[in-house]
């Protein structure tokens, strides 16, 4: 069952067309996280939906009903804000319990909701407390215990680890995802972390000025992002332009300037013959350091540029023939027992189905 | 909360700490002092001071006539400050909410009355509210009224004409604390299912509360105070204590009896001031 469905919805701010011609299920229950660039419209989608702004057209329909005249205090549906928005002159415990007062619910119904949702979020013993005496995680929990009490039918979440710092934001992931399954509400989630999109989500929709690019599951945007686009924005990716030559049995042939043919995976649809971007994963690569070996259907010479150590891993960059800058991702327990050098010459191979082509 | 300067103060603060006590000093607690010996003081056969220190002058302000002048100040004053508060409110939140462009628009439209003479002003109430006066033409003309409305010199009159001039004290220190909330916590209370009337109760006006209590002590003080508005459009009638100090001052000359109604009426101010902040200041000590 679908919880909300956008429907061709367009909403443009004078000029700029913040939402073009969007369409969108999302089922109940879900994780659905929307990850795109600065200005690409996600925050203006949680707002239609919250019914903050107005679709020009389209429809927005939640829980089969068509709700694009409901103003926001009527839809079922929450939302935590990307500055959290806390009200400053309430204490913890008045704002979580803002929404089921203006339900108007019994003061008894009131604390105890509250109280399961404090301990829900870990903030007992801080109910007394005003916003401003909360460090950013904890004010960023009352955010969420906020909306969440209201059972709503689906939260909206505006990059709401944005202000954490890396270690807190790891906790609070976490955090959301067993909070999700614990009220089992659907989540609508914007972020511009990919990592964060991939490991949260159940599926995703990519978004680049207002469209919807693609949606589907972490592993399939992954795997077979439907345009370059879309592979750029989700996980490193190298790539190299070229024309299709040849396309037999969802494998395609791909001539590149001043390279050897290149043979890698055809996208779910098919490609028609013309200009095309062959996209790589860095930890697809494998590096040769005496002469290619057999196994892998491409071969690139290049030249070791840079050296990154990252912990667990080594990220390499190397220079190809056109100039072009690839990266290599390399575990550190590998079998690479000396580390490359920049300026050493290397092979760069990968098998044909590690690759995959793309229209541009 | 008043921090004393202490002297890990760097230089720049402390000067101007000191240049403002400095400040102070001479132009109000020096005249303040000077008042308050006079008040000590009696009158003369002939209007002047004799320097005789006694506290006769205090004595009097037990009259209970002056209490009624007192009572009736307070409550003129009271409902100014009431009306400028309900009237201000929206035209407050108006030329917050609105873009940068209006925004200029509607403050030079408040702040317009300033560029002109008080007495000017007053004036022009007189012309308005008198019997063949703007208003009651308008009625006429309009059919609502067949006899002009008697309304200057009437408390109404004078109501209007304290809320009319002290109106812009309220509202632009309104308009300063609504601006400073954010228009997304707005959101969060509509999202939070709070009607618009809710919206409202819960949020904007205890958030709006500073602007509230900078607006009232700047109406309420003068208003208590005020002498040109009853006397222009009350006719002198009806006392206030304003116009009571300005004719012991100017009309029967008595100084010494002038300064201790000053010292009277600045008590109830203190002690208001300190039952209001009482009362409403009391829950958000933070
Ligand atoms: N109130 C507004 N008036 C004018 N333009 C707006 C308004 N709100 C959004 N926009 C424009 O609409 C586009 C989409 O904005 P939106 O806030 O949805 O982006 P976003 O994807 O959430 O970006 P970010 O990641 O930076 O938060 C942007 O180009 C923005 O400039
Ligand atoms: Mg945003």
């Amino acid at each position: 069952m679908h919880t909300v469905v956008l429907e061709n919805v367009v909403k443009t701010h004078g000029q700029v067309v913040a939402v073009d011609d969007v369409t969108l299920s999302i089922k109940s229950g879900e994780f659905f996280s929307i990850l795109g660039p600065s200005g690409s419209g996600k925050t203006t989608i949680l707002r239609l939906i919250a019914g903050l702004d107005v679709p020009d057209s389209g429809t927005i329909t939640l829980q089969q009903r068509i709700v694009n005249a409901d103003p926001p205090h009527v839809r079922p549906v929450n939302m935590v804000f990307q500055h959290y928005a806390l009200f400053p002159h309430m204490t913890v415990f008045e704002n979580i319990a803002f929404g089921l007062r203006m339900h108007r619910q019994s003061r008894q119904d009131i604390r105890e909701a509250v109280e399961e949702m404090v301990a829900l979020v870990r903030l007992k013993g801080k109910t007394q407390r005003f916003p401003a005496q909360l460090s950013g995680g904890e004010q960023q929990r009352v955010a969420l215990a906020r909306a969440l009490v209201n059972r709503p039918v689906v939260l909206l979440l505006d990059e709401p680890l944005a202000a954490l710092d890396q270690q807190l934001r790891q906790d609070m992931q976490a955090e959301l995802k067993r909070l999700q399954q614990e009220v089992n509400a659907t989540f609508i989630c914007v972020t511009h972390q990919q990592d964060e999109a991939l490991m949260l989500s159940d599926r995703l929709g990519v978004m680049h000025r207002g469209t919807l690019l693609q949606v589907g599951t972490p592993q399939e945007i992954y795997e077979q992002p439907v345009s370059s686009t879309v592979a750029k924005f989700i996980g490193l990716s190298n790539s190299l332009s070229g024309m299709v030559t040849r396309t037999e049995n969802n494998f395609c042939w791909i001539q590149a300037e001043a390279f050897p043919t290149v043979m890698a995976r055809c996208p779910e649809g098919g490609v028609e013959h013309g200009s095309a971007t062959v996209m790589v994963r860095p930890e697809r690569l494998h590096i040769s350091v005496d002469g290619p070996v057999n196994g892998y259907e491409n071969t690139f010479p290049a030249i070791v540029h840079h050296v990154v150590f990252h912990g667990n891993e080594m990220f390499y960059q190397f220079r190809l023939r056109n100039d072009a800058i690839w990266t290599a991702r390399v575990p550190i327990a590998g079998t690479h027992a000396r580390p490359l050098v920049p300026g050493q010459s290397v092979y760069l191979q990968w098998a044909a189905h590690d690759g995959l082509v793309l229209s541009s | 909360m008043i921090h004393l300067p202490s002297h890990s103060l760097p230089l720049p603060l402390k000067c101007s700490f000191w240049a403002a006590a400095l400040l102070l000093i001479v132009f109000f607690l020096f005249p303040l002092l000077v008042v308050f010996g006079v008040s000590l003081a009696s009158r003369g056969l002939y209007g002047g001071v004799e320097w005789v220190g006694t506290l006769e002058n205090y004595r009097r302000l037990a009259d209970p006539l002056l209490g009624m002048i007192f009572l009736r100040s307070i409550l003129f004053a009271s409902m100014t400050t009431l009306v400028c508060a309900l009237v201000g409110f929206p035209l407050a939140y108006a030329v917050a909410r609105v873009s940068q462009r209006w925004q200029l628009v509607f403050l030079t439209l408040v702040m317009i009355p300033f560029w002109t003479n008080f007495l000017v002003r007053t004036y022009a109430w007189i012309l308005i509210l008198r019997a063949d006066g703007v208003f009651n033409s308008l009625l006429i003309q309009l059919g609502v009224q067949s006899e002009p409305l008697s309304l200057l010199f009437t408390d109404f009159a004078v109501g209007i004409g304290l809320v009319y001039g002290y109106l812009p004290f309220m509202v632009l220190p309104l308009i300063v604390a609504i601006e400073r909330i954010p228009p997304q916590l707005e959101e969060a209370a509509y999202d939070l299912y709070a009607s618009m009337g809710g919206m409202f109760r819960h949020v904007i006006l205890p958030l709006s509360k500073p602007g509230f209590i900078a607006g009232g002590v700047l109406v309420f003080i003068p208003s208590l105070g005020a002498f040109i508005t009853p006397y222009l459009l009350g006719g002198g009638q009806k006392m206030l204590i304003g116009t009571l100090i300005q004719q012991e001052f100017l009309i029967s000359r008595d100084w010494p009896f002038g300064s201790a109604l000053s010292f009277g009426l600045m008590g109830i101010v203190l002690m208001l001031g300190f039952v209001v902040s009482r009362t409403f200041l009391g829950r958000s000590a933070r």
